[in-house]
């Protein structure tokens, strides 16, 4: 649904200037979708006219290799609980592998562990752990090279070095695995989910944990990415670079070294999502880095060190989201122009807002700052005393940090007040004109 | 024994007078008010720690100082008596500072006790506020017993008193400013460090944010400053500094006071 939406959005800014290569994407999208169906159809009569082929340590087949070999296409691999070490396994043609009471796929440590290189392929209910690491080769639990249509979902990885790996592919439906590692270093630690050179992806409620990012998107496109719990990850919970198009939503990306980082990217929907415990010298809520167009809705940040960091974002919407005990709720640098934060919470920050300029490019209206003195005697819920978020401590801090040893000093609140009495400063324009009274979004 | 028998007759005399009384009111007056502006127990200690780091030195360095001026002829009273003047000092002293610091950690402590709030997440913090409050009473007690005991004249006495609280308590972080404005190009974070060691209400209200907002002095060079006052060194050195606070100016002033003739 959501894919469609963010394509939507940009067939119609397309459509000014021609509207045939959309048309003609539309048209193939649909008979893409149709023979998608058509297929699923074929697998279903398949499976009824009995062409399971069952895995077990009491057989027919003790290998999954050899039963693999066996199946015909569209067949139904059914692995029956017990350990399988095999090294890596190939999967060359479109089957469904469903685990029966959770079967276990050892890699000892070598190479990749299942390798899909076919089209359509299901895997279900397997559990896999053990595959090799590499400072060379990325080896996964899962490996999807050039498989399009594949669906991985509700497996259970564990200690892999990549946890499913997703490579020269379309379509493929990522749900409800649980993804975990327990990685103490970023180098010989892979990520959770890792998706690069894909399209119209969708990763949904899996949860990830102790990999090095969570989950990895690189030069992919029309990616829907939701209700994922990432927590305890080394560097980034969410990391994506040159991923147009793509939305986030209903996530949760809790105590990950580095919070998440977007970059290089355009036309991304983030939504409705929990940044939360994102604690250290470098690490943020969310990241933003080179973005454009694209919107952050209704999220919650709480208690991160920088809760939102823009640089180099553009005409950005940041609307409706709550930034609540952070130190830093935004920190939006000069290189970033034209953002609209609008009905925002900022409650109990250590900053509400800082910028390493002393001019202001973008716009804040209708806020709720709880650092807001005003009053409102005309009783329509907005402060009639404009709000200035950016304090006078925040540029000193930006400026020199180790002024940060002054926080919550006299001195330095007396600097504020001042400040705010007769702006010198603080860039004149970083003014919220109407903040709210109230909180907006609970 | 001597020092027990001064202290307590002090201590009577200042349950008869209401400055005590009203100095643990405004506290607890202070502790309430906050609470029923809608605070949980860790918004309070924040709020509560500005109050305490302006209000305690302020109090505690002016009424000691009044006291020794309004005392003059009661202290050459107990002089002429046979008590050492190392007992008698104790006593004064004791009497002087118990009651403050007494009456802060009670009239904050109660509030917390009736809204709930004493055990659970706001515990460390609040022992911390209280631990800071009690030292600060101590700190600008004996600045008091130094600057009364160096002037004879009353109103010249209280002027320098003004000026040292109004030195510590804000000029200073004025000047630490000033220093980190100036030297911006420099590696400051050691510098910040030693300066803040050097003035009793910045190290306290440094050890109260690093309980209270973390997140915020974590970020950039908050982690060196978390790393210094969170280990185990760092807490070594802060302890000895806040110590030396208790002990030089509480030495100094028994000087002052062997040596004074009165």
């Amino acid at each position: 649904m959501a894919t469609e939406r963010v394509a939507g959005r940009r067939r119609s800014r397309r459509s000014g200037r021609s509207s045939r290569p959309t048309a003609d994407r539309v048209a193939a999208r649909l008979a893409h979708h149709g023979m998608v169906s058509i297929l699923t159809l074929g697998f279903t009569a398949g499976s009824l006219a009995a062409q399971d082929v069952v895995v077990g340590p009491a057989g027919p087949y003790t290998t999954v290799t050899a039963a693999l070999e066996a199946a015909e296409p569209g067949a139904r691999v059914r692995i029956l609980s017990g350990t399988y070490r095999e090294g890596p396994i190939r999967v060359r043609k479109p089957v469904r592998i469903e685990g029966v009471d959770w079967p276990v796929l050892d890699g000892g440590h070598q190479g990749s562990v299942l390798i899909i290189e076919a089209d359509d392929v299901e895997v279900r209910g397997l559990r896999i752990r053990n595959s090799g690491v590499s400072f060379v080769d990325d080896h996964a639990a899962i490996r999807v090279d050039g498989g399009n249509r594949c669906v991985v979902d509700g497996n259970r990885l564990e200690d892999n070095f990549f946890g499913i790996y997703v490579a020269r592919s379309e379509g493929c439906r990522i749900t409800d695995n649980v993804v975990r590692a327990s990685g103490d270093r970023e180098a010989s630690s892979g990520n959770g989910i890792h998706l690069w050179n894909a399209r119209d992806v969708r990763v949904a409620r899996n949860q990830v944990r102790g990999h090095r990012d969570g989950i990895y998107l690189e030069h992919v496109r029309r990616a829907t990415i939701e209700g994922n719990h990432c927590e305890g990850n080394l560097r980034y919970g969410l990391h994506f670079m040159f991923s147009h198009e793509t939305e986030y939503s209903g996530n949760v990306f809790r105590s990950n070294g580095a919070g998440v980082a977007v970059m290089y990217s355009r036309s991304v929907r983030v939504a409705d999502n929990v940044f939360e415990d994102n604690w250290g010298a470098t690490a943020y809520g969310l990241l933003l880095k080179d973005i454009s167009d694209s919107e952050v809705v209704g999220n919650t940040f709480r208690r991160n060190t920088t809760a939102l960091h823009s640089e180099g974002s553009d005409r950005l919407e940041i609307r409706g989201n709550r930034f609540e005990r952070n130190g830093w709720a935004v920190r939006v640098l000069a290189s970033s122009q034209g953002n609209r934060f609008t009905g925002n919470d900022f409650i109990d920050n250590t900053f509400d807002v800082t910028t390493n300029s002393r001019r202001n490019y973008n716009h804040f209206e209708g806020n709720y700052w709880s650092a807001y003195r005003g009053y409102d005697l005309t009783g329509d819920g907005v402060g009639d005393v404009p709000y200035r978020p950016l304090r006078l401590f925040a540029l000193i801090v930006e400026r020199t940090p180790e002024a940060l040893a002054l926080l919550r000093g006299p001195f330095v609140d007396l600097l504020d007040v001042a400040e705010r009495v007769l702006p010198a400063i603080t860039p004149e324009t970083l003014v919220d004109a109407s903040p709210r009274m109230t909180e907006v979004t609970r | 024994m001597n020092t027990l028998k001064i202290t307590k007759y002090q201590l009577k005399d200042a349950a008869r007078s209401k400055w005590v009384v009203l100095y643990a009111l405004f506290f607890l007056a202070a502790t309430d008010a906050l609470f029923r502006f809608g605070g949980t127990g860790e918004r309070v200690v924040l709020s509560l720690m500005n109050v305490v780091l302006l209000v305690i030195p302020l109090t505690s360095i002016v009424l000691g100082a009044m006291f020794l001026y309004g005392s003059r002829e009661y202290i050459e009273l107990l002089l002429s008596q046979p008590i050492e003047r190392r007992t008698l000092f104790h006593g004064l002293f004791a009497g002087l500072a118990l009651p403050l610091a007494s009456a802060f950690a009670v009239g904050v402590a109660i509030p917390f006790l009736y809204h709930g709030a004493f055990s659970g997440a706001a515990t460390t913090p609040l022992l911390l506020l209280l631990g800071t409050g009690v030292l600060l009473t101590v700190i600008f007690v004996a600045l008091a017993f130094i600057i009364a005991l160096a002037t004879d004249d009353r109103i010249k006495g209280l002027g320098i008193a003004l000026a040292v609280w109004l030195f510590l308590a804000t000029a200073y972080d004025g000047i630490v400013l000033a220093i980190i404005h100036l030297f911006g190009e420099y590696p400051l974070q050691k510098p910040v460090i030693v300066l803040s060691l050097l003035n009793p209400v910045d190290l306290g209200r440094i050890l109260l944010l690093l309980q209270l907002e973390a997140s915020a002095l974590m970020g950039f060079t908050g982690a060196v400053f978390r790393r210094f006052f969170g280990s185990g060194l760092g807490a070594v050195i802060t302890t000895a500094a806040l110590f030396a606070w208790l002990a030089i100016p509480f030495a100094l002033g028994r000087r002052a006071f062997a040596r004074k003739n009165f």
